[in-house]
């Protein structure tokens, strides 16, 4: 039990060291760790099939990524003008506004019943490829063209485009 | 390694929402108060983790997978949206020597 709020503490601090922090590589580190403490939340829930997703689809191939970008727009300095004060608190307050009515809204919701896992093989690869190869066909097709078209999208985008005069802008 | 997932039995349904919400809200403010647009990008990616977690809470406590479907569909859209976003980045720096969302202010009014 104190394991899910030890792990719960660290996602917390992980993402506030994220947004805080002023370097943008530390801030890709430190979402990496983020990532991280989530991965063992849904190991810590048995669902086995998504914690090895998390593992290698974010903290593999998406983290590489952001780097990459990074380190290609050689932004890994800490080069960003801050926002002005007034701006920053604003943010803050706003987003605790939104915390509070979350947590109110909680409240008003009462005591729950603990998290009990009634099925073990729930979150296991057997389980969940039965049910989307059944269920959910339809959209598992659908997300393979949306997943080609962002491909090609991206490569659209980010190529070189060459101007009329021959010039590359 | 059955014991090892009994350790969560005693965690309340609350206390996940409280967790996620604070990820939630955490990831709104960083998108609120930074100028570099990749930071914003990854505050996105922290508010989708959070809710990714809360659905597989859910899924777990209703025992219907459904709910972690979910959360594999949210993956595949994360990466197609991470890959079109950075390009979409890449570009705003080719043009704009600069990835500061302040600059791009051609459309504010």
């Amino acid at each position: 039990m104190s394991i899910f709020y030890f792990i719960a503490f660290l996602s917390v601090l992980f993402a506030l060291l994220v947004i805080s922090a002023k370097n943008p590589v530390h801030s890709v580190l430190y979402l990496i760790l983020t990532f991280f403490t989530i991965t063992i939340h849904y190991i810590l829930l048995n669902a086995q099939f998504l914690a090895i997703v998390n593992f290698i689809v974010y903290m593999g191939a998406i983290m590489v990524l952001f780097l990459f970008v990074l380190m290609l727009l050689n932004l890994n300095v800490a080069t960003e003008p801050a926002k002005s004060n007034i701006v920053k608190f604003a943010g803050v307050i706003g987003g605790c506004c939104l915390l509070a009515v979350l947590v109110a809204s909680l409240k008003a919701l009462g005591v729950s019943k603990p998290v009990v896992l009634t099925n073990p093989g729930l979150g296991l690869v057997k389980n969940l490829g039965k049910v989307l190869f059944t269920e959910f066909l339809l959209p598992f097709e659908i997300s393979s063209i949306l997943l080609l078209s962002a491909m090609v999208g991206a490569v659209l985008l980010a190529k070189k485009e060459k101007q009329p005069d021959g010039k590359f802008f | 390694m059955e014991s090892f997932f009994n350790t969560v039995k005693a965690v309340p349904l609350n206390h996940y929402i409280l967790l996620c919400s604070i990820l939630f809200s955490i990831g709104v403010i960083g998108v609120l108060i930074r100028r570099n647009a990749i930071v914003i990008f990854m505050s996105v990616e922290l508010m989708l983790n959070a809710v990714n977690l809360l659905l597989t809470a859910f899924s777990v406590y209703r025992g219907d997978a459904s709910g972690q479907v979910f959360v594999f569909f949210i993956m595949a859209l994360a990466a197609a949206e991470v890959a079109v976003g950075l390009a979409i980045i890449v570009m705003i720096y080719r043009n704009t020597s600069s990835i500061d969302i302040n600059v791009l202010n051609k459309l504010k009014w």
